[in-house]
């Protein structure tokens, strides 16, 4: 025999029988390769395909630590999780259900998250010595008996995408291109979703490169047929959810915080300063910024994280909206231009993409370790507004709601993100410009006092460049009525705690913290930032299960909302998942004296829906 | 078209009413007076200069100066004068520093807003000390310089602020000192009319904690032989008679006597207009006693500024319409 007949020997290769399709609610693959494979773009176009069958989706990319690590290592590893539903999806999921693995790295590297039972789609083609050595593979999962809780798709996919190429007149290059569509045709079979996105996607995509699109189609559909034949008989299907009419996209949380800016601007006809040093997992940020400029943003690729916030000092006394974007260690050294924003009462927003820490730690990976130093980490009493981002989409109204409040405050704003959200996509309802209202922001005047606060005790934007408002700001303590430089001992006391009370007195310009399910009762989950979705998930399984169980989302960390204490009074027990030591909790019991049970992962990983489910449990079966 | 008259401001009108709380005999008050001077000559209202300065004694100005003023934290006036000549373009911005707050902490800052050539006018006193946190040495004090830090003398090679300016790409350099008033007008007037990031290094004596420093300099009796006074296009003369020059021997510089078979055609001619800093960089390398130092303008040439390059390089982008943004590549409707 040939090497390409043995190999298709192992393949069944008569059509299989009508195919069982089994209907589940929700369910979650994996693409995983070589960053050479593509994988990010196979599993776009897998959610594409499932969005516009009518799925709700939610997204994850899985980067390699190192830009070109050695292909077919652990290190070079690259993946993209798709989580479909029938109703709304909170996270990518905690298991797979499928997962396509284009080498023995990737599968060594993501095997165990397939649930037993799942389908793997292996590319048999590269389970030869050398690559299963390079992943640490001391004889062939294939064939040693590894894999044998899964249903196993072998198939030779260099080979046949090459086959199903050869009638297209393509240069070698470009055949094997088109390798990672043949795995996507296997993945829309085994969804039963149809090809016609995709198909679509390519004419439009290869518009100029016509045997591109055939060539591409081609293995596409070579995939398709090869899966509805290969005997997997068993699909798995998804059924369409049911969202609001509109219309939709899907959005990661990089871009929603970049498009909630440029609405920013765009509401308050404020000129916008961004200025950002590129810093992993923030840099998106200033990259996507770049893409989306205006006339009216300037983008401004800073020399460090210190120069991004003076600069955007500098513009703010200038009478623009300045943002900065950074991480963990860039946030420790703004704190001294934070320092100098509160004191100089200039509005500003800094995004803090957190990662895990400390240090360069570990910079691909999520963590929400940043909270008590976005709280207090400054020296002096610099009190700051702190916001967290909960879902990818939030970026959207969480940056504008930092943009407000820095106004209506003259103070510095920072946003909690974290990698994992950067990252993230979910679908999202496309909002209307015409939609956004305006946020109409006052200057000061010529000849209005400068020292007379509102009041919230927040003094007027005296923008520099105005006729007849002349005057100089710094970082020396100021006389609270002349504006002059002062040590007076009485006077410094008197403004620390007016630039305190300011922040305290923003309470009542945010909302009241909302609780989803029961008003009283024995347990309420309370989450901030990017553990919302997990929570909402866990909360959703386990009343699924009769359990009566309340959530809430504190956005607002600083100030708290004026009910965070009734709320939280309310319940017997509170449970915060957080992750990190329990930065939260700590703060919690500290200001409100109230207990919490605090549940706490450092892992560079959010929590699972399982985790927090089965904490649940334990909480509701104790009371 | 109507022509607007502006009124005319004297250097007094650019006093703020803060008194001036720098000590008795500091060469700051010099340079405050010749400012005021400069800005009178600018014709710009007041609410169209800003001064931005960094810690130390020299951050206090803008405080004395009835314009706007940002007294920021230790080295970040560039950075933050840089946000704000973005904000407001049409503003004179002007950074106020010293050689502990640029050269220490704002290095970075002090680097970048040259090489970027924000439209800043940043002049830096330099008394080779610092003063506000009580006589430490300082990245500009020379070797052996006797501070509390330094009590056998320092032995940290100094930096030298023109030739780090002009590696910084800097694309208008000059320096003065704080005693030649006529000289400092002058050199500030030239920097406010450059357009581009404009350094002058001002020699400043401290009173307190480095007095006399720069005596070579100052004193009438030996100054004519210890400094060459940079003019554009004319050969580089020095001396109480004129007759000391400068010329070149290989990458050398040298001092030759003008006579005795040397004429004024054999030094070298100053050319601040030169594209390449290599010259300038080299009198920025003369130290005395070896050499005579260098006052006036090294190096003064037009380069595109940061902010006109960011508004190109955007309005050069098409904007995309808010809609479409929100929209992104990839939307669908659900009916």
């Amino acid at each position: 025999m040939t090497s390409r007949e043995q190999r298709l020997a192992a393949q069944p290769t008569t059509p299989s029988p009508a195919s069982r399709i089994v209907d589940i609610p929700s369910a979650a693959i994996r693409f995983a390769g070589d960053a050479s494979d593509g994988m990010h773009l196979i599993g776009s176009l897998f959610t594409s395909a499932a969005a516009a069958f009518g799925n709700t989706v939610f997204t994850l990319p899985d980067f390699p630590a190192e830009i070109r690590s050695p292909p077919g290592t652990l290190a070079g590893v690259s993946a993209f999780q798709v989580h479909l539903g029938s109703h709304e999806v909170y996270t990518p999921g905690d298991s797979l259900q499928a997962l396509v693995a284009m080498n023995p790295a990737a599968l060594a590297a993501h095997l165990r998250d397939l649930d037993s039972g799942g389908v793997l789609v292996a590319n048999a083609d590269t389970f030869i010595p050398d690559e299963l050595m390079k992943a640490g593979w001391t004889t062939n999962p294939l064939t040693d008996g590894t894999l044998k809780d899964y249903r196993v798709v072998a198939a030779p996919i260099d080979m046949l995408n090459r086959e199903a190429v050869s009638a297209v007149n393509l240069i070698p290059r470009e055949a094997s291109r088109c390798r990672g569509y043949y795995p996507l045709g296997i993945a829309l079979w085994l969804f039963d979703k149809p090809l016609d996105s995709t198909l679509r996607w390519l004419r439009e995509t290869y518009a100029k490169n016509p045997a591109m699109i055939e060539a591409a189609s081609r293995s596409l559909r070579a995939g398709f047929q090869f899966a509805q034949a290969c005997g997997l008989r068993q699909q798995i299907r998804v059924s369409k959810a049911a969202p609001a009419p509109g219309r939709y996209r899907r959005i990661n949380g990089t871009e929603s915080m970049a498009l909630g800016l440029v609405s920013a601007a765009h509401r308050t006809k404020v000129p916008m300063v961004f200025a950002s040093f590129p810093l992993t997992p923030a840099s998106e940020l200033l990259r996507t910024m770049t893409e989306y400029r205006q006339p009216d943003i300037q983008v401004v690729q800073a020399e460090d994280d210190v120069a991004a916030l003076n600069l955007v000092l500098g513009a703010a006394f200038g009478g623009a909206l300045g943002v900065t974007a950074t991480t963990g260690p860039g946030l420790s050294l703004q704190s001294e231009a934070l320092g100098l924003a509160v004191m100089t009462e200039l509005p500003c927003v800094i995004i803090d993409v957190q990662r895990a820490g400390p240090s360069t730690g570990m910079p691909t990976r999520t963590e929400q370790a940043d909270l008590l130093q976005a709280l207090h980490g400054r020296h002096g009493e610099a009190p700051v507004i702190v916001l967290a981002m909960s879902t990818p989409g939030d970026g959207f109204e969480v940056v504008q709601e930092a943009v407000r409040l820095a106004i209506r405050a003259m103070a510095p704003v920072i946003v909690l993100a974290d990698a994992y959200l950067a990252h993230a996509a979910q679908m999202w309802r496309v909002p209307a410009a015409a939609d956004l209202s305006e946020m109409p922001v006052t200057f000061a005047v010529p000849g209005q006092p400068l020292r007379v606060p509102d009041d919230r005790g927040v003094k007027p934007w005296a923008a520099a460049g105005t006729p007849g408002l002349e005057h100089r700001i710094g970082g020396l303590e100021r006389h609270a009525v002349t504006g002059n430089v002062s040590y007076d001992a009485e006077n410094h006391e008197r403004m620390v705690r007016a630039r305190a009370a300011k922040i305290a007195s923003l309470a009542h310009d945010i909302p009241p913290l909302t609780v989803d399910g029961p008003e009283t009762g024995d347990l309420l989950v309370l989450g901030w930032g990017s553990t919302c979705g997990a929570i909402q998930a866990a909360a959703n399984r386990c009343r699924a299960r009769g359990a009566n169980i309340a959530t809430a989302n504190l956005r607002y960390l600083a100030p708290l909302p004026r009910n965070t204490l009734a709320v939280l009074r309310r319940y017997r027990k509170v449970l915060l998942p957080e992750l990190n030591m329990g930065q939260l909790a700590q703060l919690l019991r500290a200001v409100l004296g109230v207990e919490v049970i605090s549940m706490t992962k450092v892992q560079g990983r959010s929590f699972t829906v399982a985790e927090i489910a089965s904490r649940m449990d334990e909480l509701s079966r104790d009371s | 078209m109507t022509t607007t008259t502006l009124p005319l401001l004297t250097p007094n009108d650019f006093s703020s009413d803060r008194e001036v709380r720098w000590c008795p005999g500091c060469g700051d008050f010099s340079i405050l007076a010749q400012l005021k001077k400069a800005l009178a000559s600018l014709n710009l209202p007041r609410e169209k200069i800003a001064f931005v300065s960094g810690l130390g004694c020299a951050g206090r100005l803008p405080y004395y100066l009835s314009t706007y003023g940002f007294h920021g934290t230790y080295g970040r006036a560039p950075a933050i004068a840089t946000g704000l000549k973005l904000a407001q373009p049409d503003m004179q911005v002007w950074v106020v520093t010293g050689d502990g707050d640029a050269l220490s902490t704002g290095a970075t800052h002090l680097i970048h807003a040259l090489r970027r050539n924000v439209d800043l006018k940043i002049i830096l006193f330099n008394n080779e000390v610092f003063g506000l946190s009580k006589g430490q040495y300082s990245p500009t004090s020379r070797l052996g310089t006797l501070t509390r830090t330094s009590p056998e003398g320092t032995f940290e090679t100094p930096l030298r602020p023109i030739s780090l300016a002009l590696a910084a790409e800097a694309t208008f350099v000059a320096r003065t000192i704080d005693v030649d008033v006529n000289h400092m007008s002058t050199i500030l007037e030239k920097a406010a009319a450059h357009r581009g990031g404009a350094f002058v290094e001002i020699y400043q004596n401290c009173k307190i904690f480095n007095d006399g420093v720069f005596e070579y300099a100052t004193d009438t009796s030996i100054k004519a032989d210890s400094i060459i006074y940079l003019e554009h296009g004319r050969p580089l003369l020095f001396g109480k008679d004129r007759n000391q020059g400068l010329r070149l021997n290989g990458f050398e510089p040298e001092i030759v006597t003008v006579g005795h078979g040397i004429t004024i055609d054999d030094l070298l001619i100053h050319d601040e207009r030169a594209i390449e800093p290599t010259l300038a960089f080299l009198l920025s390398r003369l130290i005395g006693p070896q050499y005579p130092e260098c006052l006036g303008i090294f190096r003064n040439v037009q380069r595109a500024t940061y902010e006109q390059l960011l508004r190109d390089s955007a309005a050069s982008s098409a904007a995309r319409p808010l809609d479409a943004l929100l929209a992104g590549d990839d939307s669908w409707i659900v009916s």
